[in-house]
């Protein structure tokens, strides 16, 4: 076999396994672990009907949107009505093919693209997840959409300067933007979110420890506004809106605006895993090359640190209230933008004691 | 006349906001923990348990037809409860009692009584008015039906609903 149709049989293989095995349970079972959360932090039992404990709650309800019908309404943009939803999970889909998730099984690298340019593809692709929101607003031409389309591209712009600024302390300490070196440089050093650990004496990590937990702050808030997570879910603002952007959509349409939700939610999980969390890194499991046993435990120590902060995500969804407009605008602008700021330079003056 | 609500002054950890959001999220999380545990009463599952045991006696549920201890229908088909019921949801056919029958005396009863359980509000003035208590609201609840028609109790069914009664007036009895 040529190295070159290796690479593409591996490729495909490794596309077709995280997106089918992986992402898409993920998302489905996300939805239900969102409703049970949602349940058990409301005193509540949530789903309990179909299957054990609701285990098949999620199919049922595939079924459900497939079967309900397909509406367009008559005022609306036909074709940018129709190319709304995929924009909306497209990118979210996308983004994953950088992110690392695992480190070698057989000897094959577990990254669907491994290029030199893995947080710029990132923030690139992840932000055109806010057309899927603005056109589908636009082309539904109804009053709630369209004001929930507005307020997604104003609240998208305002938060993709933070979280830019928010990643470039580790980058600084990195070297270089490919998201495989990030997890490499955090084996080494530590974990990004937590640098003094293995090197309990250096007082330049303790100091560093701030910064990097400011920046993980700003981040994840900013990944917050980004997937239009409560406290910032304005373009939706089911209470305001009544759906927002989503309110002319039924069936099937709907659900890719769901999944794609819950997909940016996942990949967002995965890149605040990458960056602070150490990737697929544990300390004390040996990486691939030291048996496949190990690139499988790679691979799911990655997967169950993103469920995690995807349980963060639903337990602060379901603790805050939403902010209003002029203080998202305000939060966004006037401090986390500063902080963000700051916090680069404040790293920048840490850096050359470190290395 | 507009009227200026002055606003908290707060202090720099309340501005700060975060300790604020760390104790939202114990609390919740608290209730989480809780339910995973088994710590927190939850609502009954209803199909499954039900809280029928525990209805009042004065539960107004599904009206029904009784027979007394002789086995005959109360029911003299006098029509007070069809007239007295607010949406009209009775409807009784009387017919004459036979006179070889052991009880001619009592010279009707209903050839037809039908409840429309989709109309019946449940007030309980059929058993009110009714001079022969031949009427009862029961404890049945759970009233379900596919269609309209099956929606309608008959004289059948209300009697099975009904069964018989006990210990009220019978002053039919010394008449027999």
């Amino acid at each position: 076999m040529t190295p070159e149709s290796f690479l593409i049989i591996t490729s495909l293989l490794k596309i077709v396994g995280i997106l089918f095995i992986v992402i898409l349970p993920m998302v489905s079972y996300a939805v239900y672990a969102e409703r049970k959360v949602s349940a058990a932090i409301q005193d509540r039992l949530g789903p309990n009907r179909v299957g054990p404990a609701g285990l098949l709650q999620p199919i049922a309800d595939m079924f459900k949107l497939l079967l309900k019908e397909d509406f367009t309404p008559r005022a609306a943009n036909t074709f940018y009505y129709w190319l709304a939803p995929c924009l909306a999970v497209m990118p979210a889909i996308i983004t994953i093919a950088v992110v690392p998730f695992g480190s070698t099984l057989f000897g094959v690298p577990m990254v669907i693209a491994d290029v030199n340019v893995g947080i710029l593809f990132v923030f690139a692709i992840a932000s055109l997840g806010v057309y899927g929101i603005v056109i589908g607003g636009w082309a539904s031409n109804s009053k709630y959409p369209f004001l929930g389309g507005i307020r997604s591209s104003a609240q998208m712009l305002s938060y993709e300067l933070s979280l830019g600024l928010a990643v470039i302390p580790v980058f600084l300490l990195v070297g270089n933007l490919r998201l495989t070196s990030v997890v490499r440089y955090q084996i080494e050093h530590g974990w990004f979110i937590a640098p003094f650990i293995g090197d309990w004496t250096n007082p330049w990590k303790w100091l560093l420890t701030i910064p990097m937990i400011v920046s993980f702050i700003v981040f994840t808030i900013a990944i917050f506004a980004e997937t239009n997570r409560l406290p910032f879910d304005l373009p939706e603002a089911e209470q305001e809106l009544a759906g927002g952007y989503n309110t002319e959509y039924s069936s099937m349409k709907f659900s890719l605006y769901f999944l794609g939700e819950y997909a940016a939610m996942i990949t967002g999980s995965a890149v605040i895993v990458t960056l602070f969390f150490g990737g697929w890194h544990l300390p004390g499991i040996p990486d691939g090359s030291h048996g496949w046993i190990f690139g499988l435990i790679n691979i799911a120590v990655f997967f169950a640190k993103v469920a995690i902060i995807i349980f963060f995500f639903m337990w602060v969804r379901w603790t805050l209230p939403r902010f209003r407009y002029d203080q998202l605008m305000r939060l966004g602008w006037l401090f986390f933008f500063e902080i963000a700021l700051v916090n680069i330079f404040v790293v920048a003056a840490i850096v050359p004691f470190i290395q | 006349m507009a009227i200026t609500v002055s606003r908290p002054k707060l202090n720099w950890r309340e501005r700060l906001y975060l300790p604020a959001i760390v104790a939202g999220l114990a609390i919740t999380f608290k209730h989480f923990k809780n339910l995973l545990l088994g710590r927190t009463k939850v609502t009954m599952q209803y199909p499954e348990q039900k809280w029928d045991g525990n209805l009042p006696d004065y539960y107004r549920g599904a009206p029904a037809l009784v027979r007394d201890e002789d086995g005959r229908v109360r029911c003299v088909a006098c029509q007070l409860c069809e007239f007295i019921c607010p949406p009209r949801a009775i409807k009784i056919i009387p017919g004459e009692i036979d006179s070889t029958d052991r009880f001619a005396k009592v010279e009707k009863y209903p050839e037809a009584f039908d409840i429309d359980m989709i109309r019946c509000i449940f007030c309980g003035m059929c058993e009110e008015v009714c001079p022969e208590q031949a009427i009862f609201l029961r404890k049945d609840y759970a009233i379900t039906g596919f269609t309209r028609a099956d929606m309608v109790h008959h004289k059948e069914k209300l009697l099975e609903i009904g069964g018989v009664m006990h210990g009220v007036v019978l002053k039919w009895n010394k008449k027999k």
